[in-house]
């Protein structure tokens, strides 16, 4: 096992690579200038020019990558063109916040998505099971943005129990912290949550006509015991699997729920470094999404050892 | 391991979590009445307000950076920093004094060397700074607290450039710092101003906060915009970056901000109609909505085709895409300089007045020799603004039966795509859309927009002699009447030839609190004078 998890970070260093030339040459091709942005309406040319070379944007895109892909070998994810700040001081500014959003958003999923998918498989067909789907499909239907603002209205604006805005580091608190994140979390994890219960619904109608199944409630187990020890535990393969590939809705989710509730997380920097040119760092936070990414399945793979002690590597 | 193990870890890490830090930070009702939350216009993502000209740095670096002069709310430039200055009588030499008691948040005291090479990076960069630099003989420090400007020709706007409001305005800062390339950001952010930067607070995109500088000493007049006594109420300035007006909107409701720069209009109303909110124009000088038409390439290099455009344009719809439905929010502009201000004029503006003339913009149109071809018009949809006049154009041009090749595109994109000189076909454009602060548009000095130099022009590069004739004329006028009079014949020359196409005259919102007082109407938010009580 160990080896194999070796192997597959080792695997990864040629997909970051790829990555890092793919959004180096995105952005060396995209149109836009940050010394145009920097300059603003009262430089001239020649003043945009001088910007541009203090940045050294004026250089090869050879040169560029190689002293950026130096950089990174030597751990420096360069500066800010706009902040001057660290690019890794900026990610380290907004790392928490997001972590966060994007773990109280997987639990939240978890506790809810997988029991109503349960639900819905042992009731199918049911009145249960069609309101549960019905659910679902509203959850994936809604926009985060719309699901924010409505909580917002309700329980920050009429009810006044939960702040519209900002982010409280865990430091300062267990209660403020989730006080921040709660709202933000409903409205991201409404689409994950739909799209967990129906896979697991669909996982557990599955593994629900085995024979094993029909054995265990011959021998009279308790439903309870036959659904969630019996049942749950072979169909996890494929929710674990998309809990997988929703790692990466949530990135993207989070760019918009931070936005919404002005949680300053990954999210925006992302943003706002697109919206001002900032290339080193989007390049640091594509890496760092994409590290995250891999990573996340390689965990992935890892869990369906823990889950079905039939896979071995 | 085994799942069993990982499920235990993961049951230890929830309870430590829980029990490790549930506690709610206590901030005293005093402390919270001694910080002002301000939601500012956008995002501080740096902070050298010489290498960064954006507005939201300048508003930040007037807390920080003090000015040798002020204007106040009469456009007039105050002694700031300067306690007095002496002009030689051929006004060739400018002789300086700075008033005592200046510190830097450092605790050094500021002396003559700091001012000479603050003038000096700034110079290199403001377009007033540039003018003088080009006929500068020398600037020299004489003593710890008197400075010279020595020049070759006599520079009257010189109080004017040195206390003017427009980005990049001439802030002090220590000499080791003002001895920084121009065109390299500064390391530190030491000032003489009223408050200091808390440089460990800032988190770019989410929060700046700028504390009390206690060994600031005001001066004793009544503080006007950036003249007079800087008297700071509270403890701690937050600015709180959030980028989704309606979540700002609601972040001022629920008392989580105290005071919030910019609204859209559209949620103005919400705002006025809760009580524990106020809510005033935020500039009186309010802003300018324009689009620019390359004069380097067809149709708009031929001036019939810039006059047809105007004959059709209605301000009126322009005004109303981005305002909506508040009258008072906007007017109609038949000038170029900012409408209330002392040289404001209408003088040869006829052509945007009364009813729109579509089918003689038509006939003009095709007397230029437009056949079709398509007309490049780059729009930023990231800023309402630009979006809103941009899909204003396109409806203009296409009546008058133009081939309008519409580019949707972000506010970055625009920015150095407006830049080329190359044909439309081949990466240039023919028009973009942007818009002007009213401050910036008062006096030819700082309206960079305004100059018609060809090649040095700004984009668009229009070449009108007879408005850069009269752009000499302004600065070589003796008295405000002169002044008035070259600024009616360059306004003139400047809708004769249609230098850019201004779309009107636009105001906008500020909202607080009614915990807060002493919000002043001025072309930015001025923090001095503002105080909050629990």
């Amino acid at each position: 096992m160990l080896s194999y998890i070796l192997r597959r970070i080792l695997a990864t260093l040629p997909v970051m690579a790829i990555v890092a030339l793919f959004v180096f040459g995105m952005l060396y091709l995209a149109p836009g200038d940050p010394a145009a942005l920097i300059a603003g309406d009262q430089a001239s040319p020649a003043d945009i020019e001088r910007i541009r070379q203090s940045l050294g944007l004026d250089r090869p895109f050879l040169v560029q990558f190689g002293t950026w892909l130096w950089g990174i070998l030597h751990g420096d994810l360069g500066t800010s063109i706009f902040t001057n700040l660290p690019v890794s001081a900026l990610i380290a500014q907004r790392i928490e916040p997001t972590l966060s959003l994007m773990a109280i958003t997987l639990v939240l999923t978890l506790v809810v998505a997988v029991p109503l998918g349960v639900v819905a498989a042992w009731k199918a067909g049911s009145l249960v099971d069609r309101a549960i789907m019905a659910l679902a499909v509203f959850g994936f239907s809604l926009p985060v943005f719309v699901v924010g603002y409505v909580l917002a209205y309700v329980f920050a604006l009429q009810l006044e129990w939960l702040p519209v805005q900002g982010y409280t580091p865990l430091a300062q608190g267990f209660w403020p912290w989730l006080a921040n994140l709660i709202l933000p979390s409903i409205a991201l994890g409404c689409v994950y949550i739909a799209l967990i219960a129906r896979v697991t619904r669909a996982a557990m109608l599955e593994v629900l006509q085995q024979d094993y199944i029909r054995t265990a409630r011959a021998k009279g187990l308790g439903q309870r015991s036959i659904l969630f020890v019996h049942a749950l535990k072979n169909a996890a393969v494929p929710i674990v699997t998309v809990i997988g590939i929703g790692i990466a809705l949530l990135i993207g989710g989070a760019v918009v729920t931070e936005s919404v509730f002005a949680i300053p997380g990954l999210g925006r920097l992302t943003i706002d470094a697109i919206l001002r040119r900032d290339y080193p760092v989007i390049q640091g936070i594509v890496l760092l999404f994409s590290f995250l990414y891999v990573l996340v399945n390689l965990l992935v793979d890892v869990t369906y050892t823990l889950v079905d002690p039939r896979i071995r590597y | 391991m085994d799942r069993r193990t990982v499920l235990k870890g993961l049951a230890g890490v929830g309870s430590l979590a829980a029990t490790g830090g549930v506690s709610m930070p206590a901030l005293s009702q005093g402390a919270a009445a001694r910080t002002l939350r301000f939601v500012p216009q956008a995002n501080l993502a740096n902070f050298d307000p010489i290498w960064g000209t954006q507005y939201v740095v300048r508003n930040a670096a007037v807390l920080v950076w003090d000015t040798l002069y002020g204007v106040d709310a009469t456009l007039q430039p105050q002694r700031q920093m300067v306690e007095s200055e002496d002009v030689s009588d051929d006004g060739l030499v400018w002789t300086f004094r700075l008033r005592p008691g200046l510190k830097f948040h450092d605790g050094e005291p500021v002396l003559s060397k700091d001012v000479v090479a603050s003038l000096a990076r700034w110079s290199a960069r403001d377009p007033m700074g540039l003018m003088i630099k080009a006929i500068q003989n020398e600037l020299t420090a004489v003593d710890d607290k008197t400075f010279k400007w020595a020049l070759k020709q006599p520079f009257p706007k010189m109080m004017l450039a040195l206390g003017k409001n427009n980005a990049p305005c001439a802030f002090i800062m220590p000499e080791r710092f003002a001895q920084t390339d121009p065109f390299k950001q500064i390391a530190d952010y030491i000032g003489s101003g009223p408050m200091k930067f808390a440089k460990s607070e800032w988190v770019p995109g989410a929060k700046a906060v700028f504390e009390k500088f206690a060994d600031y000493t005001p001066r004793q007049e009544k503080a006007s915009w950036l003249a007079g006594g800087k008297q700071i109420l509270v403890d701690r300035v937050e600015w709180v970056v959030i980028p989704d007006p309606a979540t700002a909107a609601a972040a001022l409701q629920n008392g989580e901000v105290d005071w919030w720069e910019s609204p859209i209009p559209d949620l103005v109303p919400v705002l006025k109609k809760n009580r524990n909110i106020s809510v005033d124009i935020a500039d009186p000088l309010g802003n300018i909505g324009s689009f620019r038409m390359n004069h380097l390439y067809p149709p708009f290099n031929d001036v019939r085709a810039r006059r047809a455009v105007l004959m059709a344009l209605s301000q009126e719809d322009y005004m109303r895409a981005l305002v909506g439905d508040d009258n008072s929010l906007w007017k109609p502009l038949p000038g170029f300089f900012t409408p209330g201000t002392p040289l404001y004029t209408e003088e040869g503006g006829e052509i945007l007045k009364g009813k729109r003339d579509i089918a003689g913009a038509k006939k003009l149109l095709a007397e230029s020799g437009y056949a079709g071809q398509p007309v490049t018009c780059l729009v930023a949809q990231d800023q309402p603004i630009t979006k809103a006049q941009g899909d204003v154009t396109a409806d203009l041009l296409k009546h008058l039966d133009m081939n309008v090749d519409f580019v949707a595109t972000d506010w970055g994109t625009v920015g150095s795509r407006r830049a080329m000189k190359t044909p439309p076909g081949q990466g240039g454009w023919q028009m973009f859309h942007t818009w002007h602060a009213g401050a910036d548009c008062i006096n030819p000095a700082v309206y960079n927009a305004i100059r018609a130099n060809g090649d040095k022009a700004w984009f668009g590069w229009p070449n009108i002699p007879a408005v850069e004739q009269q752009v000499t004329a302004w600065f070589e006028a003796k008295s405000l009447d002169e002044e008035k009079a070259a600024v009616s014949r360059l306004n003139r020359a400047a809708f004769e030839d249609v230098l850019y196409a201004p779309t009107g005259f636009f105001l906008s919102y500020t909202a607080w609190r009614n915990n807060i007082s002493g919000v002043v109407k001025g072309p930015l938010p001025f923090f001095w004078g503002v105080a909050k009580t629990a």
